[in-house]
């Protein structure tokens, strides 16, 4: 068992964004599929580009967002002007752009339909009026998270760099089953 | 709404040891090899790259290491952490993460004695300057700061013992002046203190002394609190410059508030090369099994032996902050009221003569340059440990010709008390 706070009320809007439990953050990654990553880069060097990878290589299906790159290719996926460009439903909508770049950018996920399940705003970004428009169309809404991060500390992956994931367990990681170095969400 | 953080005991066990993903092993295995084969090509650019999660050579990581890693960081309540070879190395990586040449530090007089010559001697060679200021008086950290003043640094309780640095005080100097706080936390350990609860951005460790435990291990660990903010402050360019060993990436923008341990990973201990043993890290990490109840009885242990030679007629004084006649006790309550740790220093009203006999009189206490055992230890300071000290500068560090300095163990105290009496009457 992992040592968590049981949370016995379930997730409500009105939620603090300073902390989130372990589950919300879980189930967001566990449920999500399609990505939009709004503010990709073409630089390897940059944290946008790096997440981007990360989330391509755990399966999930990124598509980046940048005015500037749309039409071309990135890591292998095409890169579209703007949510609003994109075919198909989008799952969750990532903000990799400024703290008030995130205001008009929620603006335009909340305008798509059908509409994202999920508001993330990445570390150090944290818009509490675009969460708070977002919440109250009913999506989830995590803020000053990196996807990354949360999915290497929820699968044990970060603690092969010396980081504190705050999670405790007797029961062993799960082998996502893609190499020896890649661990699953789900540990028992 | 957030998940409860466990206690410290169960840290102590815990945090960073799940069993083995791949053999459900429960001790953590110790995984004695150099290397780790990578999934395919792209997985080994995105190890290299800092782009995922993963083991690549134990120089840079290695996963008995993390355990290790993640174990301190828990305990402390640090963003992350890093272990190498020895206190010294923590400290080495440390400064090499902060200072680039002609940089200044400040550092506390009272310091163990190697990291005094460390600070005034090799770091020479590097062109990083130490400045000394006094920790019984926090005005003059402020008073040695200069453009070039970098990082600061003090030990929670100074080596050779019975110093409680007043850790509030001088990090709200540090904090004034927007330079981190580094405490090296080996004679407390976080069970007796938590220095980032008092203001540290940086903790470092000799692992060797009370993380291990049973003195049979050398090692060092970097805590990095997460509390200082790096990312776009011009004067600590390894942080946050684009490096050019890592394509351009900024360390302190990309690993956010544990970019500072991954510094000391990927700048220092890659290139410079102070790599811990995954054997010593798994004797480690044994120890600190243990830690919260060896810290106790060391400081229990301490305080009736210190009690004991307050009142004997050879002594002349007693410097240990349990004492309530002690000028730290005060301090030692707001800090660490669960005891003063382990390690004191006492006068012989028979000088430095009576110092030597007394060390070569005893029988159950080992004569060794070393603290935090599960046996008690004593050493001459004059004659050792400081002895490359100038006069001034042994007296200044509380290591005078008639001090000695005791680690007291985890033996009956009786039988300490008795030793202690049988040499003192022979000396």
């Amino acid at each position: 068992m992992l040592i968590e706070l049981p949370c016995p009320i379930p997730y409500v809007p009105v939620m603090s964004h300073d902390n989130y439990p372990n589950e919300y953050i879980r189930g967001i990654l566990n449920s999500v599929k399609t990505i939009a990553l709004v503010g990709a880069s073409q630089n390897p060097a940059r944290p946008s580009w790096i997440v981007t990878k990360y989330l391509l290589e755990r399966g999930y299906d990124v598509i980046p967002i940048n005015p500037g790159l749309a039409g071309s290719e990135l890591l292998g996926k095409k890169v579209y002007a703007s949510l609003a460009d994109v075919p198909g439903p989008i799952d969750m909508v990532e903000v990799f752009r400024n703290s008030e770049a995130a205001g008009p950018i929620t603006d335009e996920a909340l305008a798509l339909d059908p509409l994202p399940k999920v508001l993330w705003m990445q570390l150090s970004v944290r818009n509490d009026e675009a969460a708070a428009k977002a919440e109250a169309k009913g999506l989830k809404v995590v803020m000053d998270r990196c996807p990354k991060i949360e999915f290497g500390r929820l699968s044990g992956e970060i603690s092969w760099q010396g980081v504190n994931s705050r999670m405790l367990s007797s029961k062993k990681p799960v082998l996502s089953g893609k190499g020896f170095q890649k661990l699953s969400l789900n540990r028992p | 709404m957030t998940d409860r953080l466990p206690g410290f005991n169960t840290l102590a066990i815990h945090a960073g040891a799940a069993p083995d993903a791949a053999t459900g092993a429960r001790a953590t295995p110790i995984y004695q090899t150099t290397s780790f084969v990578f999934d395919d090509v792209d997985h080994a650019a995105s190890l290299f790259g800092l782009q995922a999660f993963g083991n690549i050579y134990s120089r840079i990581g290695n996963p008995t290491c993390s355990v290790l890693e993640e174990r301190v960081a828990a305990l402390e309540g640090g963003t992350a952490a890093l272990a190498v070879a020895s206190g010294h190395a923590a400290e080495f990586l440390t400064f090499h993460t902060l200072l680039q040449p002609g940089d200044e530090f400040i550092a506390a007089k009272k310091l163990y004695g190697g990291s005094i010559n460390q600070f005034n001697h090799a770091y020479k060679n590097f062109g990083w300057n130490v400045v000394w200021a006094d920790s019984d008086d926090p005005s003059s950290f402020e008073a040695a700061i200069t453009p070039k003043t970098k990082a600061i640094f003090v030990e929670s309780i100074a080596n050779p013992g019975g110093v409680i640095v007043d850790l509030q005080a001088i990090s709200a100097i540090a904090k004034k002046h927007r330079i981190p706080l580094i405490v090296d936390n080996t004679m407390a350990s976080p069970y007796l203190i938590k220095p980032f609860e008092h203001g540290a951005d940086i903790v470092v460790h000799s692992a060797t002394k009370f993380l291990g435990g049973h003195g049979n291990s050398v090692g060092g660990v970097i805590v990095d609190g997460g509390s200082f903010n790096f990312a776009g402050d011009d004067r600590y360019p390894m942080l946050s410059k684009p490096r050019p060993e890592y394509s351009g990436m900024v360390l302190g923008e990309t690993f956010g508030n544990f970019g500072f341990a991954i510094a000391c990973r990927v700048l220092g201990l890659r290139d410079l090369g102070p790599a811990l043993s995954p054997f010593n890290a798994f004797l480690i990490l044994n120890g600190i099994e243990t830690l919260p109840l060896r810290m106790q009885r060391h400081s229990d242990n301490a305080l009736a032996v210190a009690e004991h030679l307050a009142s004997h007629s050879k002594i002349s004084w007693v410097s240990y902050p349990g004492l309530r006649s002690d000028r730290y006790h005060n301090l030692a309550k707001q800090y660490c009221p669960k005891g003063a740790g382990a390690v004191f220093t006492f006068g012989l009203k028979g000088g430095y003569e009576a110092g030597v006999k007394l060390v070569s009189n005893l029988k159950l206490f080992s004569h060794l340059a070393n603290i935090g055992d599960t046996r008690s230890l004593v050493i001459h300071p004059a004659s050792t440990t400081h002895r490359q000290l100038s006069d001034e500068q042994k007296t200044q560090a509380g290591a005078g010709p008639e001090v000695v300095r005791l680690s007291i163990g985890l033996e009956d105290k009786e039988d300490l008390i008795d030793d202690l009496n049988q040499a003192l009457d022979a000396a």
